[in-house]
């Protein structure tokens, strides 16, 4: 199980338009990925709640298709 | 989610001021990202239970919907989700980890 960059970036974006997002794949096996999300959606949120926007972006896919995202979130 | 599950997980965190829900154990860590708490926690000198998740299937998907939160680790702190390994991690560069513990009156290395 995999998921693709694009595919992740694409997601983010969708649920939150104006984020500018940097992600690498850490490995190289299309599972293992960090992100860093800077959006103004952020601002007056606990990271918790920064980090489970970005999760719910993900649609359930964050620990099932894809194992591993570090997330660096800012606003 | 089961009812004894929810049970099993309110004992922990009530009952264990420190709380990480874990993949493996603090000795034995058998993913990445708990042996990185774990060892934050370590340094700390902050003592705390390790539960391993991996021993009981209901738990480890019991505790991401306890939490709302899909990934594991988690570190609970006086029965308050503090984050996963992100989060942890970045409280503890900028030394918000150490105000936290601090403001929660648990015992740590200064």
């Amino acid at each position: 199980m995999a998921m693709d960059l694009k595919e992740i970036e694409t997601l983010i974006k969708g649920a939150l338009p104006d984020a500018k997002i940097e992600i690498q794949d850490l490995a190289g096996d299309g599972n293992h990925y960090s992100a860093t999300i800077t959006s103004s959606e952020f601002s007056g949120k606990s990271k918790i709640e920064q980090h489970k926007m970005v999760y719910n972006s993900l649609k359930g896919k964050m620990g099932n298709e894809l194992h591993a995202l570090a997330i660096k979130t800012k606003e | 989610m089961d009812q004894q599950v929810k049970d099993l997980i309110n004992n922990e965190i009530t009952n264990n001021e420190v709380c990480l829900f874990m993949k493996g154990t603090p000795d034995a860590p058998q993913c990445g990202f708990s042996m990185a708490i774990s060892n934050m926690l370590k340094i700390l000198e902050v003592s705390y239970k390790g539960i391993n998740v991996l021993e009981n299937q209901s738990l480890r998907e019991g505790i991401k919907e306890f939490s709302d939160w899909p990934t594991i680790p988690q570190l609970y702190i006086k029965n308050e989700f503090v984050g996963g390994c992100d989060i942890i991690k970045e409280m503890y560069e900028n030394g918000e980890l150490k105000k936290f513990l601090t403001d929660k009156q648990i015992k740590f290395k200064k």
